[in-house]
């Protein structure tokens, strides 16, 4: 058998494409958040808890109202969306005056808020959602199974970020929100509505998170703490991607996935900091990030 | 507006730690007043099999003492220790140091050994019902220190030896890298080397961040092991075994042994995959009438999360502390070794255990039992969750006294 590094070849042929699988949702959440503080100069510590209230809302359409998993895949990005532009509109708004360091504060709190009620209704180990029969087999690839799920969420992932991708950076639509973010009073003397556009923007990011939600809802165990595990390493990707860089959120994700896929290979105990050694050797030699601006 | 990345980071740091909010002690009344701290995981992997419940147990063992009515004034008190042996041993020392005359339950070995040494220090009463190291009546006990529900040891020779006998000889460890999981691994393993087996690899994961396992499954997978040896616990395994299920491990012939499993992470697993598996616990709240009476009374207060063994033993050990501060009076009982020497020289009984005993080195002494996972068809209530296969009596549940290396223990 072929190695590499000591390790059968299959072995990390396996490891790639479990990395691809994590950075996908590395991808899908930073992206969200790189929208919100890129447009919205917002740090969203929320983040995480709207990732988990999406998978919760999946878990909920169908345990109380019998809605499948497709379905959920537009309603719950719909319910928590909606209920991201109500926080916009009565609480984000009245901030974004302030030092960005309050809206940091502000979302972290509303994050342990949400998370300490999630955890007194559902308990800490939370609640099983399978995957949809029609996904729920394992393919051979010779050298490893791969669960039809996760080849289903790779898949799903590629195209949720290059649609937003595309929508932000080459469209009308795109070039507007920018240019609403960077001259708000200009944009709004052609008679835009910045406000509502703004609040659209912040529900729009929401909404990707709780996507990955769904996502991850038969993946993982939909518990309280799901988002809250996630978030520092999705934070480690904005930073790395170059903070507000929608592309470099993107590509960052995915690949910093596979570079713990093989860590968890080569040495597995480091497999918690690996992403944050990547963050500091970039930011010693980018201080920008691979993809930020200097300003 | 222009952010810096330096503002960026420290205000995170400084926003974490405003979340380890220590809690604050009422002020102590004369009489016959205590109080009990209950330091457990209440907001991470293992609140359910702590957290919330431990106190309800907890609150439960005195009203069925009957606290009130004889004349005691018990204060109960909470502190989460974040899974941090730094932030336990802190929590532990305020707590002491401003009169908390009992410390309870703890889950994390790291914590609980942590908390073991601070007991020691102000000579104060420690009930460990929670923590898995058999170090703590080993090598780090103390005068102090009593642990209730179920060891490293209990786990590894009922568990395991179990899978040894039925055939599983080669083994893939997937392991929490702290005291625990090494602890429960490494005698695990010892157990399967006695038995004739092989061990084939083993990976150590970070502990607590970790959430995804599928590159160790797949690792284990391809080392062609019988046997997948969990050594973790609460959420940990159920999602590793979630996952497991998903990477078709179990499908294929091999077996999982889930080292420290509560019935609080089968409910989160699901009937449907944990169905089949084999785990060990010290306590089943649907083992006979009183144990079922218990759990009606906890559970009317702790709607979404029936008791597993480690609540039990916070229940079982509140009561018994309760009735060596009633023989012993509550001035001494402030002398932590006074109070469980009392609990050691009296037998134990409640409706959780029964009757028991607590040897010298601060082993609280029960049968375990092994139990299968029910099928979802064979559950025919809310957590009837388990079948029993064999009851091991205390005297094999637990390594031998002198094994241990326990100070306390003459030779």
């Amino acid at each position: 058998m072929m190695m590499i590094f000591g390790k059968p070849a299959p072995l990390l042929f396996g490891q790639l494409l479990l990395g691809v699988i994590n950075g996908s949702f590395y991808a899908m959440l930073s992206m969200g958040l790189a929208i919100i503080f890129g447009l919205l100069k917002i740090i969203n510590f929320a983040h995480g808890a709207m990732f988990m209230i999406g998978a919760f809302v999946t878990w909920g359409l169908l345990n109380y109202l019998g809605i499948n998993f497709w379905f959920a895949l537009v309603l719950s990005p719909v319910i928590v969306g909606a209920a991201g532009y109500a926080l916009e509109r009565t609480v984000i708004s009245r901030i974004y005056k302030l030092d960005v360091l309050y809206g940091l504060l502000l979302t972290f709190g509303l994050a342990q808020l949400v998370q300490g009620a999630m955890t007194i209704n559902f308990g800490s180990s939370g609640v099983s959602y399978a995957a949809p029969d029609i996904l729920s087999g394992v393919m051979n690839l010779g050298f490893m199974y791969l669960p039809v799920y996760r080849g289903f969420v790779i898949f799903a992932a590629v195209i949720i970020c290059f649609a937003v991708w595309f929508a932000i950076e080459k469209t009308k639509l795109g070039a507007l929100l920018r240019a609403a973010t960077e001259n708000p009073a200009l944009v709004q003397s052609f008679g835009v509505n910045v406000p509502q556009l703004i609040a659209l923007t912040f529900a729009g990011g929401v909404a990707l998170a709780a996507l990955a939600g769904v996502l991850a809802a038969p993946l993982y165990s939909v518990n309280p703490d799901m988002g809250s595990n996630l978030i520092n390493t999705v934070f480690a990707v904005v930073v790395i991607g170059g903070m507000g860089s929608i592309g470099g959120a993107i590509l960052t994700g995915f690949a910093l996935g596979v570079i713990e896929g093989f860590n968890d290979v080569l040495y597995p105990p480091g497999s918690a900091v690996v992403v944050f050694v990547v963050m500091a050797i970039v930011l010693l030699a980018r201080p920008a990030g691979l993809f930020g601006k200097v300003t | 507006m222009k952010v810096s990345r330096r503002k960026v980071v420290t205000t995170g740091a400084a926003a974490t730690a405003v979340a380890a909010v220590m809690p604050t002690l009422p002020a102590r009344a004369a009489g016959k007043s205590l109080t009990i701290g209950v330091c457990s995981d209440f907001s991470g992997t293992y609140s359910d099999v702590g957290g919330e419940t431990s106190v309800v147990c907890v609150k439960q063992a005195l009203a069925d003492f009957g606290a009130a009515n004889k004349g005691y004034d018990v204060t109960v008190i909470k502190g989460d220790h974040q899974n941090k042996p730094d932030v336990g041993a802190g929590l532990a020392r305020q707590w002491f140091d401003s009169g908390v005359d009992l410390l309870i339950d703890v889950p994390n070995s790291a914590v609980g050994l942590a908390i073991a040494g601070v007991a020691a220090e102000k000579n104060k009463a420690y009930i460990n019902s929670n923590a898995a190291t058999s170090k703590l009546t080993g090598t780090a006990c103390n005068a102090q220190t009593i642990h209730w529900t179920y060891d490293t040891y209990m786990l590894s020779h009922s568990t395991g030896g179990a899978m040894v006998a039925a055939g599983g000889k080669s083994w893939f460890f997937i392991t929490a890298n702290y005291a625990f999981g090494q602890l429960l691994r490494d005698q695990t393993m010892a157990v399967v080397k006695a038995g004739g087996g092989t061990v084939v690899g083993d990976v150590d994961y970070p502990f607590p961040q970790t959430t995804d396992f599928s590159s160790f499954l797949v690792q284990a997978q391809s080392s062609g092991a019988q046997v997948l040896g969990l050594a973790n616990a609460g959420k940990d395994t159920v999602n590793s075994i979630k996952q497991a299920h998903q990477f078709g491990i179990t499908q294929s012939g091999m077996k999982i042994a889930g080292l420290l499993i509560f019935i609080n992470d089968i409910h989160g697993i699901g009937l449907d995959i944990a169905q089949g598996l084999i785990l060990t616990e010290s306590f089943y709240w649907n083992m006979n009438d009183k144990t079922r009476a218990l759990t009606k009374r906890i559970v009317a207060n702790s709607p979404n999360n029936y008791p597993c063994m480690g609540h039990a033993g916070c229940y079982a050990g509140t009561l018994h502390f309760m009735k060596a501060v009633d023989a012993i009076g509550v001035d001494a009982a402030s002398s932590g070794s006074a109070v469980v020497e009392q609990m050691k020289k009296m037998p134990t009984s409640d409706d959780a255990f029964g009757q028991r005993s607590i040897r010298e080195d601060g082993r609280f002494m029960c049968p375990s039992y092994l139990f299968q996972v029910k099928k979802p068809g064979e559950s025919s209530t809310p957590w009837d969750y388990y079948n029993l296969l064999h009851t091991t009596p205390a005297e094999a549940t637990f390594a031998p006294v002198a094994t241990e290396g326990c100070p306390l223990v003459k030779a």
